[in-house]
């Protein structure tokens, strides 16, 4: 049974550079790196020193508000260098890759749902499940309303989940197995509407077909139209390819550190998908000679509209399951203001012909203005399908006013969901970072 | 390019932090972004922007008041030449015009962008598009035989008062270029109505009739121009205001490019012609009985509500706060119009009233959507903050 919705307004990005449906297993990558700033509010708390021998599996380090969640190594080897930054903030673990030991579980065939949780946090894949409001790691004090995994892909380069989790369909389904225990209901899927699914013939899930242009692949969005959060409720999201890590995890006791990265981007010379590891080095996946113009190019991990910024010599981010590398747009460009001048610039508004020119565009990283106060009113609302006002909300967090962001709806949104905003405000706002202030906000005056 | 670009980086130098010149660095800096877009790059965020900016959506504003500043031009030397009865060309007519219109269009942008630079090197803050626009208006909508002192005091007070002390660009409450008319309407009554000061010279011409139709209206008297020329716009009246036809074409600009509100443009005509159509049915005076669609094109509604009523910042800011905003714009233009006689020109007040209470509609807007979530959570008896 399967149910659809669609959620209109928004529209999509077409830009150059969409990963083929290719798959290759990357080289091996020798050295290996977790970015704690990928863990959106988690602070680290070393759990190993520089030097210390460690397997797939054992724990780096842990929360230090919630000793409970730790986050594991993707491989065995050397703790190569704890890299840290002002005030001694871990800005990233090294590791140098090393044999392949490995940290196993017994799985008992009668999993109860406290041992599902006791091992989901031991063995570090409790970090993969996010929970909203916030997008922070799911708090271990507190037990879903629903479970959210999204195949709904609209994000410019998103990756195609149909074609990446096709051949581990089986551990996925174990793992919406396992989840669905522990909400003691199904797991809510959602799919691309009008489209060949796999998932369609799975079990214990609950299929919600979504027709709309980008944002609508949000989860945010898609949480808002079929289950909204309260305030006191709790929703978990969990990525498609986590989700097959986890059943993996139930079915042989190991960790599973699996991650396909769609590499994309118009300066990619051949995009395509590309199987490796967690953590793993960039320039093992893509050499720069696979880079046109290798110096003027800005790496992403993940998609352009929410990714984060990381050098060629950087690594895989935590979560993401895209590796965007676009060119950087640090050039002047003369009386470049004037509407209808520089069509080749994209731009969703009509003082442009940009839309008569080809449908897929090259974007690079100028910000094609300057920052200016919000004047022009209207123009977030068209992509922002929900029933929140994104200016009133972003204006409460820039005041600080707990009781106004709450009351705006501060728990149903996260940073991603501003992306497009981003991208298309006229004043350059940022809003992604507005709303992440506003929700760090939240989690220290409220919790 | 290069060679401008290379001579700019150079000329850059003592204006950068450290420099000798850093205070100075906005005022630099409007004319480095008027040359070149920047080349910024995204620091945090989305990674891509949008070609869009403010100077690109002030420019296009620019661009669609064009037409109508033209004919505005045009009309100041016909209605100048017809009331001395001599004959005339087209270009004849619109070099006066020129003549009479270009020193207020240079006074408006010197004065008020020199206000504006000041407070941007004051504040260290870039300085906003916002004037380019506001200054062109302001000429637009005063009288032709305005002094230019009275002007230059009007764009000084409009940005000192209405905008600047708000806050600057996007904070200000009323649309800075009514404020600058609404003052000189009520610091010098003499010059900004009567039948002296909408036709070029008149006043020191003879038997010149250049009542407005709204001032011969108000009067009691009966007006002889058709329909036609009223659409037209070649009747007396502030400089820009009168060419319904060429104000639509900047209309067709904004709605096209997205810049203004359509909904702010469409609800006004409907509660103007709404309300004209109540009066024509109650009929008591010239004015109640005076055709409701004429009320559209005469006067300043049609450049008020395509130019004015839709700046965003003083406008209401949800979608469906534009709706009653622009409804009540409407009906209050024709209600100030029949029912107040000083004031024929009701459009302008129309909208500064509504300024004023568009936050008031906005809190409603918004308050409706919280009441809905809070519905929401007292049926699973959630508390809040």
């Amino acid at each position: 049974m399967s149910k659809d919705i669609s959620i209109k307004s928004g529209a999509n990005l077409a830009l150059t550079g969409v990963a083929s449906k290719e798959i290759e297993i990357a080289k091996h990558s020798s050295t290996f790196a977790i970015y704690p700033d990928d863990l959106f509010s988690l602070i680290p708390r070393m759990m190993v020193k520089e030097g210390d021998k460690i397997k797939v599996g054992t724990p780096i380090f842990h929360d230090k508000n919630d000793e409970k969640i730790i986050v594991v190594s993707p491989v065995s080897g050397i703790v190569k260098s704890i890299e840290r930054g002002e005030k001694r903030k871990i800005l990233k673990v090294v590791i140098d890759k090393d044999g392949n030991e490995k940290i196993g579980y017994e799985i008992n065939e009668k999993l109860t749902k406290e041992k599902i949780i006791s091992l989901l946090l031991e063995s570090g894949l409790w970090s993969y499940i996010r929970q909203r409001p916030y997008n922070i790691i799911a708090r271990t004090d507190k037990m879903p309303k629903a479970i959210f995994v999204s195949t709904h892909s609209t994000a410019p380069y998103d990756v195609d989940y149909d074609f990446i989790i096709k051949e581990r369909l089986d551990d996925f389904q174990n793992g919406v197995n396992v989840m669905s225990k522990i909400i003691s209901k199904p797991i809510t899927l959602t799919t691309t509407a009008n489209k060949e699914s796999i998932f369609l013939n799975l079990n214990n899930l609950e299929i919600i077909n979504i027709k709309g242009k980008h944002p609508s692949g949000n989860v945010s969005f898609q949480i808002n139209r079929i289950n909204p959060i309260n305030r006191g409720e709790y929703v978990w999201v969990i990525n498609p390819e986590d989700m097959a890590n986890i059943g993996s995890f139930f079915r042989t006791g190991n960790f599973n550190p699996t991650r396909t990265i769609a590499v994309s981007g118009s300066s990619v010379k051949n995009p395509k998908y590309y199987k490796t590891l967690i953590g793993s080095k960039i320039s093992s996946i893509i050499p720069d000679s696979a880079i046109n113009n290798f110096k003027g190019n800005r790496y992403i991990n993940g998609d352009p509209l929410t990714g984060c910024k990381v050098n060629s010599d950087g690594y895989i981010g935590y979560y993401n399951n895209i590796l965007s590398v676009i060119e950087e747009g640090d050039k002047y460009r003369m009386f470049g203001w004037l509407p209808f001048k520089d069509n080749h610039v994209p731009s969703f508004s009509r003082t442009s012909f940009s839309w008569l020119l080809s449908k897929n565009k090259k974007f690079n990283t100028n910000l094609n203005g300057e920052e200016r106060a919000l004047v022009v009113t209207g123009e977030m609302e068209k992509f922002f399908p929900m029933d929140i006002y994104p200016m009133q909300l972003l204006k409460a967090c820039m005041m600080q006013d707990i009781e106004k962001m709450e009351l705006l709806g501060i728990y149903e949104v996260i940073p991603e969901d501003f992306g497009l905003i981003d991208y298309s405000n006229t004043s350059k706002i940022e809003a992604q970072e507005i709303i992440k202030d506003g929700i760090q906000l939240m989690l220290k005056e409220v919790g | 390019m290069n060679f401008i670009r290379k001579n700019l980086d150079r000329i850059k130098k003592p204006f950068e932090k450290g420099g000798k010149l850093e205070k100075f660095y906005p005022a630099f800096n409007a004319f480095e972004t008027f040359l070149f877009v920047p080349n910024h790059t995204t620091k945090s965020g989305s990674h891509i922007r949008d070609a869009v900016d403010l100077k690109r959506t002030m420019v296009t504003v620019i661009i669609a008041l064009i037409p109508a500043l033209l004919y505005g031009i045009y009309n100041t030397g016909y209605q100048y030449f017809i009331q001395i009865g001599l004959d005339f060309t087209f270009l004849d007519a619109f070099l006066h015009g020129l003549y009479k219109i270009l020193p207020m269009i240079v006074v408006s942008y010197v004065v008020g962008l020199s206000v504006e630079f000041g407070f941007a090197v004051y504040r260290g803050h870039s300085v906003n598009e916002g004037y380019l626009v506001t200054g062109l208006l302001i000429p637009m909508i005063m009288p032709v035989d305005m002094p230019l002192w009275m002007l230059a005091i009007s764009v000084i007070f409009a940005v000192l008062i209405g905008k600047e002390a708000f806050g600057g660009t996007g904070m200000n409450i009323l649309n800075p270029a009514l404020t600058a008319r609404a003052f000189a309407f009520f610091a010098y009554p003499t010059y900004m109505s009567g039948d002296k000061v909408w036709v070029s010279e008149a006043s020191n011409i003879d038997a010149v009739s250049g009542e407005t139709i709204l001032g011969s209206l108000a009067a009691g008297q009966n007006i002889d121009y058709s329909s036609m020329q009223m659409f037209w716009g070649s009747i007396p009246g502030s400089v820009a205001e009168t060419s319904t036809l060429f104000v639509l074409i900047g209309a067709a600009i904004l709605l096209y490019t997205g810049v203004a509100s359509w909904r702010i443009m469409l609800s006004s005509i409907i509660g103007a012609s709404l309300v004209g159509y109540l009066f024509n049915l109650w009929g008591a005076n010239e004015l109640m009985s005076f055709d409701w669609y004429n009320h559209l094109i005469i006067g300043g509604f049609a450049f008020g509500i395509v130019f004015m009523a839709t700046d965003p910042v003083s406008a209401a800011q949800t979608q469906r706060g534009k709706w009653i905003y622009g409804f009540l714009i409407g009906g209050l233009c024709i209600l100030i119009r029949v029912f107040n006689p000083a004031y024929p020109e009701g459009v302008m007040l129309a909208i500064l009233l509504m300024n004023v209470f568009a936050p008031t509609i906005d809190h409603y807007v918004i308050q409706s959507n919280i009441n809905k979530r809070k519905k929401r959570w007292e049926k699973l008896k959630v508390k809040t903050i």
